[in-house]
């Protein structure tokens, strides 16, 4: 059995590594220069010009990219190729306002499927394997990436997508399928119903898993593996960047190898923007080198991370981060899904025409999500009826999960009932022990 | 001839009617009819009070109050009472949201029911004509 997909890359020294890193930088960044008016803009701010970037060590000259800047450039603003030469998009969810549209080449999806080729080889994944891919299929990138992974390492693709659990057991079951991949969340719900239908985890054929796209702790991981009798690895990516596979965990599952000849990845300060040295806890930046159409340089992902270059028994000497620890902004993941409280004050607004107070509860409960807007009623937004306050809940649920996707519980409470400290009321209460 | 109901939309929490009622209390207003409506998660508790700027006033800090018009109606306290003033109301083709029925001295031998109606007006008139007799506000502050 293979052990690497590319094991030049996967093995390559530090200098080595660093030296191809260069070499793609100086080229993505007079690429980029050239073809996106909106980074050439930031650059010239910033004065530093395609000359001033001669390899790694001068990445830190360049400005940084957010998803604000996603938002003022959507839909083509970031685009560095003609729409002509692309061929794929990719989204993820959300609102307009927050929702990121990116484009591939042909060179770009090969390049993707290559790094989650990487990332199922280091699952153990041949040929020989079926893999089900119980990722949801569509704009979102789960789905199209480990899908395009598992081609690409000639397994027996399984595309069941998300959802129909007691059919992806029963095919799991009949055409022996060997690696899963989905959200940890839905591969746990996999694993309780495989219980509740009677099935020991030796009757499955399945030795691995392949799980990202939230968080997850390693109670989860021990409580997955044991359910589905698998070992499970754990995979990062973002559609910004690409999908699933700008990182992926090896046999050691002690973190992500960063597929660092694409994506260099930098630690900084999320409150200076000051780059910080390895083994520093700060924001996780990407610098996608190879990319074509959506080249994003210095993308602040706002997740905080360690990255760590200690060498790792696999063998691998890409560089490792650590399962993302908490976010520099006020994202949260619910059921996999990217939520932000901005897009709940949006329907608040829509609805009551004004932000009643409200706050967020997140719990997990087992292992699936619980997702819950407490909003205070005030006095106009109620008028003596059960109905009418049955009404607003029902169009509240409606319009949350038009804009999420997901649905929350409702909950209009009284004035006052919301917690405050110093005055503030708390939006956000998160009693998942995620990290 | 309509009277002023409070309604409080209150969760279900123990201790939130004694609270609420307690402010009342407090602020010495009388209450004159009372219901609570109940869902799993909150209630919505109706009220007619001896001084409802009063009660308003109290309750604004700590609930969320709205006022609404309802109907203080007298029916006979005896089989058939209610049926007829029900049968009035239908045939004036007004439909009843919810009712409830007011605090009454005991050797009254009339009934007093506190109606939500679709139209005030129109059920004021068929009502009138039927031969019920209407509380005013300050009726209902006197009994």
């Amino acid at each position: 059995m293979a052990r690497y997909w590319n094991e030049k890359i996967e093995t390559m020294d530090y200098e080595s590594m660093k030296a191809l890193q260069s070499e793609r930088l100086v080229a993505q960044v007079k690429h980029v220069y050239e073809n996106v008016e909106y980074y050439k803009k930031l650059m010239d701010e910033k004065g530093v010009a395609p000359e001033d970037i001669k390899g790694v060590d001068d990445l830190h000259k360049l400005p940084f990219l957010s998803k604000a800047d996603l938002r003022d450039a959507y839909p083509y603003g970031l685009l560095a190729k003609p729409l002509s030469e692309c061929v794929r998009i990719q989204s993820t969810s959300g609102t307009t306002g927050k929702r990121v549209v990116a484009f591939y080449t042909q060179n770009d999806v090969d390049m993707w499927e290559d790094c989650v080729a990487r990332a199922i080889t280091a699952a153990g994944g041949t040929k020989d394997d079926v893999c089900q891919v119980a990722y949801g299929y569509g704009l979102f990138t789960g789905g199209a990436g480990l899908h395009g992974g598992s081609h690409k390492v000639g397994c027996l693709t399984l595309p069941m997508s998300s959802g129909n659990t007691e059919r992806q057991i029963q095919f799991m079951m009949d055409l022996n399928a060997t690696i899963l991949c989905c959200t940890p969340s839905y591969a746990a719900y996999i694993g309780e119903t495989v219980a509740e239908m009677g099935i020991s985890p030796d009757d499955l054929t399945l030795k691995a898993g392949i799980f990202g796209a939230e968080p997850w702790t390693e109670e989860m991981r021990k409580s997955i593996e044991k359910s589905l009798g698998i070992k499970a690895y754990d995979i990062y990516g973002l559609t910004e960047t690409s999908g699933p596979g700008v990182a992926f965990e090896c046999e050691c599952q002690t973190g992500m190898h960063i597929n660092e000849d694409n994506f260099i990845a930098e630690i900084i300060d999320p409150d200076t923007g000051e780059v910080l040295p390895e083994g520093s806890k700060g924001e996780l930046v990407f610098t996608s080198i190879t990319k074509e159409a959506f080249p994003l340089l210095r993308y602040r992902t706002r997740d905080i991370c360690v990255l760590t270059r200690e060498k790792c028994k696999c063998g691998r000497t890409l560089v490792k981060m650590c399962k993302p620890m908490g976010r520099s902004d006020d994202m949260l993941i619910i059921k996999g899904v990217n939520v932000f409280p901005s897009q709940i004050e949006t329907v608040l607004l829509k609805d009551f025409g004004a932000t009643p107070n409200y706050q967020i509860v997140v719990d997990r409960v087992g292992t699936t999500d619980t997702f819950e807007i407490k909003v205070e009623l005030s006095d106009g937004m109620f008028d003596d009826t059960i109905k009418s306050i049955e009404a607003l809940e029902k169009k509240l649920s409606a319009d949350i999960v038009q804009i999420l996707g997901i649905k929350a519980k409702i909950s209009l409470v009284e004035p006052k009932s919301i917690p405050r400290s110093e005055g503030k009321a708390v939006r956000v209460i998160d009693k998942r022990k995620l990290v | 001839m309509t009277v002023k109901q409070l309604s409080v939309f209150a969760q279900n929490k123990p201790g939130r009617l004694s609270a609420l009622t307690g402010i009342l209390a407090q602020n010495g207003v009388n209450i004159r009819a009372i219901s609570v409506a109940d869902t799993k998660d909150f209630g919505i508790l109706r009220l007619i009070v001896s001084d409802i700027d009063k009660a308003k006033q109290s309750l604004k800090d700590d609930a969320v109050v709205t006022e609404t018009s309802v109907l203080a109606v007298i029916a006979e306290d005896k089989p058939g009472g209610m049926a007829r003033m029900m049968d009035t109301l239908y045939k004036a083709n007004i439909s009843v949201e919810y009712m409830y029925s007011a605090f009454l001295n005991p050797s009254e031998s009339n009934a007093c029911l506190i109606l939500r109606v679709d139209n005030n007006e129109e059920a004021v008139s068929a009502l009138t004509e039927g031969g019920f007799k209407l509380l005013s506000q300050e009726d209902m502050a006197k009994i």
